[in-house]
Formats: structure tokens, sequence, C-alpha cells
């Protein structure tokens, strides 16, 4: 019986080892967001929108030509490697760490910090007192050290105080979880939209305030990822570009079956659905890549449909918009070289005939992007190309 | 038992079959296990099905773990088959995940829990003869092998980019819709309903047995722990099944007759088929845990010597348990896009599950306290059960938030959480459930030493296996995929070691079943001693063909 409770003991202290090794080494967290953050819903009414986007695959995106014109491919390599102040890896995950990516959002600063100092710490403290409760208990009353059971069953003072307590614990983490929540919904006002669809295997995005292009990102083979420096599996073709410094309208959906759009870094996660027009936020100061994936089992190619956001500052943002044929919203339309290449997605009209499960309100948002000319991601009329 | 006056024929009829107890008289082989009535013999059937099927989904999780033991694909290529595409491996990935997923959840601890320990120990616990409906009883487990054996038959037919059903154990649409053409899913969909409509019929036995048919005295406030456990299980079956079945049953519609309830373009919602899952799925996760519940209070009453602290509290934290557990579904869906009050609310009534279950754990400790405890298999099970649970209890804490879970929902941290709630919770129960009622069901005693061996090969293979997925779900690493970015290597490999350490662990298990049967020693009627107390230890081991011919009686 000895060496049993020598072996539970060594068990017990095995199993508890890793959880302290969670103990946050948290990057500094902001213990609130003035800024308020939020992940705000757009009306369910909404069709999703036609995706016009090629049929791409994976292997035809290659092509050398593409780092021509595109400042974020020198961008890239710099940034890619980029690391923060403390030496930890930025906007992709980390070998062997054992905490959550480095945040760079104020919502994920809040998030970490509501993680790292309230929830981590409270659940690691009930843990250890679980374990060290049970592993009294097996000490002293083992048979050899107390032979004779006692009859106990009841103790109202006892019972009472371990329903009371949870729950006032229980009240203590609602408090910060709730202002989280706020904040993620109730964003400031966008600076820029961005419409990213889910397809079966791969994401486009399109730039209502920036006359409406569209690209279309394919995770890169193994071999071309090796070739840019960039991590396996998570690197693009061609990025989502943002401007550093502005509030980010991430209008996300899908043209087929459900998937997820999400950054770890950004504390940013939101289905693509069919049919909706979901929408998340993010405000990124610091300029660099920052890598995620499809969150949502869509098929065979789930793995391989990773997001890749990259942040630059402004003026290379307008050159990056310009280079794919956009306009910066309130400037004169400069007509890229090659605009037909990234040609801007069309819209077609809602057809009469058509059913659109919004009814009359399926209508263009304008409020969706105040201080924009464009209205952000409108309602299109579905085309189902699904039928099988 | 309606004749109780002692007459010169019913003696005589006694004494014409005294030769072999007539309480003992069994039928012929085909007879008795193809068209049973008896509880125990169909408890032993569902015992047998749910080892099958757990060997089944283990290999799968076997496999699942050799491919991700290192970054890229190294063998799904070789299993789908020469000449199959990579987009075909990918899918055999899909298929795998979801065949582990349905397996473990409706083949292998449902039955056991419900249809093996249940049809057992109720009966036995109430003092009943047998259950309520005999044959329905029957029917319920021949339900289960159809489907079964249609869902492992869908891995052979086209299911879209390659054989089988690749589309969850949640069976999402339109994934699994306009996403999946061809029979298999199909076949996965008949599949569900087959097991549904086993555990619905399974469910109306056990709450008429239980109400009906305890023994004299025996008030629903003196029934045993685990008969609670079953009686608030088998409602939640009752209630959230036929929501599954009615959700499953419009996605047949949608991929057959053209009905749009899940297809966007047609006026309907995807998002309403995961509303209709996941209120059929939360209340399943504790149909799969609360049977545990009740098996680990009876094992640590035992073994504590002792009777179980705070019994009302900890009945009817259960009933608590099941009942917020119809509120809390959407907790599964916070990053489908739902407004921020839904989210809110969800965040909260989800936390309030903590309190029940905190009322348990500290319960399972009282009992223990002051007891005299000793360390036989089941009490270790048990005993890794409370601790485990406990990390997987705190887990769900962290994700009931909804701002949190923003960030770790669908990544390898929700892996990690419901693994341990199961695979170290609801895993650890049976175990626990299977030692110690071993020699009760068989009649012969387990080898104590390679049921020591098989809990410490398994437990710290379990922790290896799913700690560090925490780590990887917090790094980013999302679930359902066969492969994965280089920094997310090094803690796969462990996970993947520690599968290897808990597969081994599994050959102690096998040996000593084998080794009871064979060489074990024959066991008493009450081979745990003084702390065990409910009706089945006053019976023989393993109990007759037919016990309670005479009702006992409680005081």
């Amino acid at each position: 019986m000895k060496t049993l409770l020598k072996l539970i003991a060594v068990a017990a202290a095995f199993g508890m080892a890793p959880a302290l090794a969670v103990t946050p080494d948290a990057p500094p967290g902001t213990t609130d967001a003035p800024g308020a953050q939020a992940m705000a819903q757009t009306p369910r009414d909404a069709i999703s929108a036609n995706s016009q986007a090629k049929p791409a695959q994976p292997e035809e995106f290659n092509k050398p030509a593409a780092n021509l014109q595109e400042p974020s491919n020198q961008q890239v390599l710099a940034s890619s490697a980029a690391e923060s102040a403390t030496g930890a890896v930025v906007g992709q995950p980390e070998s062997d760490a054992y905490g959550f990516q480095p945040q760079v959002t104020p919502i994920g600063q809040e998030a970490l910090w509501f993680h790292n100092k309230i929830l981590m710490p409270l659940i690691t403290i009930i843990s250890l007192f679980v374990l060290a409760l049970l592993l009294f208990v097996v000490i002293r009353f083992r048979r050899s050290a107390h032979p004779v059971p006692s009859r106990t069953t009841h103790n109202t003072f006892l019972e009472v105080v371990w329903t009371l307590v949870p729950v006032l614990i229980l009240v203590g983490i609602a408090v910060p979880s709730i202002r989280l929540l706020a904040h993620q919904y109730n964003p400031p006002k966008a600076d820029i939209t961005v419409k990213a669809t889910g397809n079966q295997w791969y994401w486009t995005y399109s730039y209502p305030d920036h006359g409406d292009f569209e690209i279309v990102s394919n995770g890169l083979k193994d071999e071309d990822a090796a070739k840019r420096g960039e991590p396996r599996l998570l690197a693009v073709d061609e990025r989502m570009v943002v401007p550093q410094g502005a509030v980010v309208k991430v209008i996300v959906t899908s043209a087929d079956v459900i998937h997820s759009w999400g950054v770890p870094a950004f504390w940013a996660k939101i289905d693509a659905v069919p049919g909706r027009l979901n929408e998340t936020w993010f405000k990124v100061d610091r300029p660099g890549v920052y890598y995620g994936q499809c969150f949502e089992l869509c098929g065979a190619r789930h793995a391989y449909m990773p997001i890749a956001v990259e942040v630059l500052p402004p003026a290379q943002f307008a050159a990056w918009v310009a280079s794919k044929g956009g306009t910066m919203p309130g400037a004169t339309p400069a007509k890229g070289p090659d605009s037909t290449a990234a040609s801007p997605i069309t819209n077609p009209a809602p057809q009469p005939g058509q059913p659109t499960p919004g009814g009359p309100e399926a209508t263009p948002k304008p409020t969706l992007t105040p201080g924009t000319a464009t209205p952000a991601a409108t309602n299109q009329a579905a085309e189902t190309t699904r039928g099988n | 038992m309606t004749d109780t006056t002692a007459n010169a024929a019913h003696f005589e009829a006694q004494g014409a079959h005294a030769a072999h107890h007539d309480a003992d008289h069994k039928p012929g082989f085909f007879a008795r296990w193809f068209m049973s009535t008896n509880h125990k013999d169909i408890g032993t059937l569902y015992l047998i099905f749910a080892i099958v099927a757990g060997i089944i989904g283990g290999t799968i999780s076997g496999l699942m773990r050799t491919e991700l033991a290192e970054p890229g694909i190294q063998y799904l290529q070789a299993w789908a088959g020469a000449g199959a595409t990579a987009d075909e491996a990918s899918h055999l990935w899909n298929v795998l995940i979801t065949a582990h997923g349905l397996i473990m959840v409706f083949f292998m601890v449902m039955p056991a829990m419900i249809g093996g320990f249940g049809n057992w120990f109720v009966p036995l616990m109430i003092g009943a003869p047998d259950m309520a409906f005999p044959r329905m009883n029957n029917i319920s487990f021949w339900l289960l092998v159809p489907a079964f054996l249609l869902l492992l038959g869908s891995a052979f037919v086209p299911g879209g980019t390659g054989n089988g059903a690749g589309v969850g154990w949640t069976v999402y649409a339109p994934l699994s819709t306009s996403g999946s053409s061809g029979p298999a899913v199909d076949m996965a969909i008949f599949s569900l309903h087959l097991a549904g409509a086993s555990s619905i019929l399974g469910a109306i036995n056990f709450i008429t047995t239980i109400f009906n048919m305890r023994a004299p005295g025996m008030t629903l406030h003196k029934m045993p722990l685990f008969v609670w456990s079953i009686l608030v299980t088998v409602f939640l079956l009752l209630l959230a099944l036929p929501v599954l079945a009615g959700a499953i049953t419009m996605l047949l519609t949608d991929r057959n007759f053209g009905t749009h309830f899940f297809d966007a373009s047609g006026g309907g919602d995807p998002v309403l088929y995961q509303h209709l899952f996941w209120f059929f799925g939360h209340p399943e996760v504790y149909i799969m845990i609360l049977p545990g519940f009740g098996m680990i209070s009876q094992v640590i009453a035992t073994f504590s010597r002792k009777p179980v602290f705070g019994y009302l509290g900890m009945a009817y934290a259960m009933v608590a348990i099941g009942v917020i557990g119809f509120v809390v579904w959407a907790h599964h869906m916070f990053t489908v896009g739902m407004d921020v009050n839904t989210k809110m609310y969800f965040t909260a009534a989800t936390m309030v599950i903590a309190v029940p279950t905190g009322i348990k754990i500290f319960s399972w400790i009282a009992t223990m306290w002051g007891g005299s405890l000793t360390f036989e298999t089941p009490m270790m099970w048990a005993l890794g059960f409370i601790f485990m649970f406990t990390v997987g209890g705190v887990t769900g804490v962290v994700l009931a938030n909804g701002g949190i879970d923003n960030n770790v929902h669908d990544t390898y941290y929700v892996v990690a959480h419901f693994h341990y709630v199961l695979s170290l919770g609801a895993v650890f129960s049976l175990f626990a459930g299977f030692y110690y009622w071993f020699g009760k069901m068989s009649g012969r005693m387990y080898n104590e030493l390679l049921g020591q061996l098989h809990f410490w090969g398994f437990f710290i293979g379990v922790n290896l296996l799913f700690f560090p997925m925490h780590f990887l779900g917090m790094q980013g690493m999302q679930r359902r995929v066969p492969n994965y970015a280089d920094a997310y290597a090094g803690w796969n490999e462990v996970a993947s070691w520690g599968f290897y350490i808990l597969a081994g662990s599994m050959a102690f298990f096998f040996i000593n079943v084998l080794w009871s049967f064979l060489a074990g020693r024959k066991a008493p009627d009450n081979y745990w001693g003084e702390g065990a107390t409910t009706l089945e230890w006053t019976l023989s081991s393993p109990p007759p063909f037919h016990q309670f011919e005479t009702l006992p009686r409680i005081d």
C-alpha cells in the first residue's frame, strides 16, 4: 500500500506539473481596452454574396510574376521573420510554446489578460486544491492509518459553503467575461472594410471601400513556402493586406460549406456561413504578417486553406491597393497597369424572380461603413452552384 | 409471484426441478444470446459490443495519432490505397475523425454505460427481477448492431471526395448535404437513426423499470446513486434524441428530396442545423458522463467503507446538471455569429453548471474523509477520475467564456477539454465500474496486479496524450487536420507517445480479462466487504439467471 501511495503522489505530481507550467508569461496585457472592441453581427437576413472567384487550385498559384508589383512581398520576407521585443514569435505559432500567441489587438490583449491573470491562476488553484484534498484524504484516511470509518454523511455548513463559494467565484469570472464580450461587440468606427469569402478550399478577399477589387488567396505548396521563407501550411500566395493602425471590419461569408476565418494573434475568429454575412474586426498597430487557418471542417483540404493578414504602413497599403487595380477612398480612380489581372468583382443586380430570403430588406445597408462612399458588403443575388 | 400461498402443487413443482435450480434455468445458446429477454445477458451483450466498438474506435485514434506524430503526411496516402489522389487521402482523414467520434460516443460509451452497466445493475440495485419490458430491451440491443454495421459500411461507399462520410461527428450542413454526394453520409445518418431509436426504447424501459419496479421500501430517495444517475440520463436521452432524429431527418430530405431546411439559397439556414444538433449534443455529453458519476459514487463509498456524503445533494446535483444541460447548447457555437446578448446568456448559463459539478467533486472527497480507504483497482480509477474530471471541468469554465472561446474555438484546446472529461472522465468511470463489478458479472476475480498496471499505464498515457493538446490549442492549432504547421510538431509528438503508452496499457486489460476467465479465483457474493452495501452484493456471483423471485424488503 505504501508504494501505491507513493505512486499516486508521483502520478499526481506528473499530472499537475504541466498545469503549473501553463501559468502565464503574459505579454504586457492591458487591463482595459478603452477603444472597446467588437465583433458585431451582421443582419442575418443577408444572403451569401456571389463568389465569382476562379476555382483556383493551389498548384496553379505559383507564378513568380506575382512578385513584381507586390510591395507586400518584400515586406513579407522582412516581417515574417519579425520578432517582438521580447523575442517571442509574433503572428504565428511557436515551437513547444505552452501559452497563447502574443496578442497584437486591443481585444486580444484584454482577453489574454483575462485568461492569464484571472482564469489561469484560478483554475490552477482549484485543480491544486482538489489534488491536495485528494492526497490528504488518501494518506490520512488509508485503512492502515484509520481502520474504523466514521459514519458522517452530512454537514450542512460544508455543503452550503461548497455551493456558495463556487457561485461567488463564477460571478467574479462573469464580470470581466461579460465586459470582454461587450468590448468585442462594440467596435470603433471602421476605417476599412474587407470582405472575406470562404471557398473550398481558399479564401477570397474583396475591398469594397477601394474599388471593390478582389484577390484570391491560396495556400502555398510546401516548397514554395520554404522558398519564400514562410511557415509551411500557413503561407499564402496573396495575402489579405490592411493598413497599420486602422480599424478593419471583416465581413465573412462562404460560397459553399461552412468555413471559419480566424487569426489567433488577433483573438478573432468568425464562421463563414453561406447565406450570412458575419462580422468581426481588428486593429493592429504593428506591421507584420499574421497567420491563421480555416477553423471549421470544410472537406478534404480543410488543413490547406491558411489565412495570412499583412499589416502595412498606410503609404505602402495605398501602393498595394493601386497595384491591385483598386482605388483609395477619396482619391481619383487610378487605373493600375494590369487592373484586368485582378478584375473587380462584378455585382449582378438581384433578379426579380429570384427568391431573396432577406425579403425587401435585402438592400445595401450603407450604415455598415459610415464614412466611406461605397457600401460594404451588400446583398447580392444568390447563385446556387451546388446542386448535387 | 402472485401465488404466495404455500400449497402442495407449488412445492411439488419446485421439487421436480430441484436438480437444476429453477432460478438458474438457462435457454440454449442461440435462444439465450440472440433472443434474450434477460437483463443480465443483454447487459453482457452490450458490454461485449462496447468493447468491440472501443477496439475499433481506439484503433482509429491510433491511426490518427500515428499520422499526427510528425508534421506532413506520412501514412495517410498509403492507407487511402494505391492510386488515391491527395484529396482522397485527406478525405480519408475526415472519415477517420468522423468514425472515431461517432463510434466512441454512440457505440462505445453509451452502450457500455447505459446498455451494459445500466442493464446489469439497475434491476439488481432496485431489487427487481428484470427490466420492465424485457423484449424491448432485446430490440434495443439488436438495433445497435445494424446501426454499427451501417456506420462501418459507410466507409466503403462514395461520400463525396472519396469513400466514407467525412463530415465530422457533428454532421454540419451544408458540408453534409450539398458538400458530400454519394450514399456514405446517408448511411451514417441511418446509422444514427437506428442508434437513436435503440436509445429511446432503452430510455423508456429504464424509466418504467425505475419508477415501477423498485423493491418494497425502496423509495426514490433510497435508491443507490448509480440508479439515480441512470434515471437522469435516460430522461436526457428521451428528451434530446428526438431532436437529433428530427435534425438528421431534415439533413436526409435536404440531401435527397430537394428540401432546403439548411440551404441558404433556398431560404434555409445552416445555423439552424447547429442549434438542433447541439440541443441534442450538449445533453448528450451529460448522457455520457452522468452514469459515470453514479458508478464513481458507488466505488468511492465502497472503498471508503462509508455511505456517500450528502446523498440528496449528490442526487439532485445530477438532476440540476441534467436540467441546466438543456439550456446551454449554443456555447458550442460561439463563433457562428450570435448577437452579444445571446452570447452573454450562454456564457453565464454554462458557468452555472460548474456549481452542481463542484458539489459532486467535493461530496466525493467528503465521502472519503473519515473513511477507511483501500486502493484496489476500481478505487484507483475513481481517484483518477475525480482529479482528471476536475482538470477537464476547469478548462470547461475557461471555454464557457464566449470572449475566450473566440480564440480557442475549434482548436486542440477544445479537443483536450472534452477528452479530459470523456476519455479521462467517462472512460475512467467505465473502467472503475468494470473492475468493480467484473467479479459480480463473471463470477471470477480479476488480477489485481494487472489491474494496477493497466491503471497506471493508462493514466500516464492519457495525460501525456491530452495535456499537450491544451498548448497546441492555445497556439492556434485547428481541429480535424491531418497536417499541421511545423511549430506544432513538438507537442504532437509527445501526444502520440502518450497514445502508444495508453495502447500498451490496454494489453494489461485484455490479458486481465482472459486471465480472469481462465484462472481467476471464484468470486464470493460480496467480495468488497463491508463497504459494498447495495443489493447486488446480497446475490451470488454471478447472480442467478432470475433473481429476486421473492422481492427483497428495504427498511
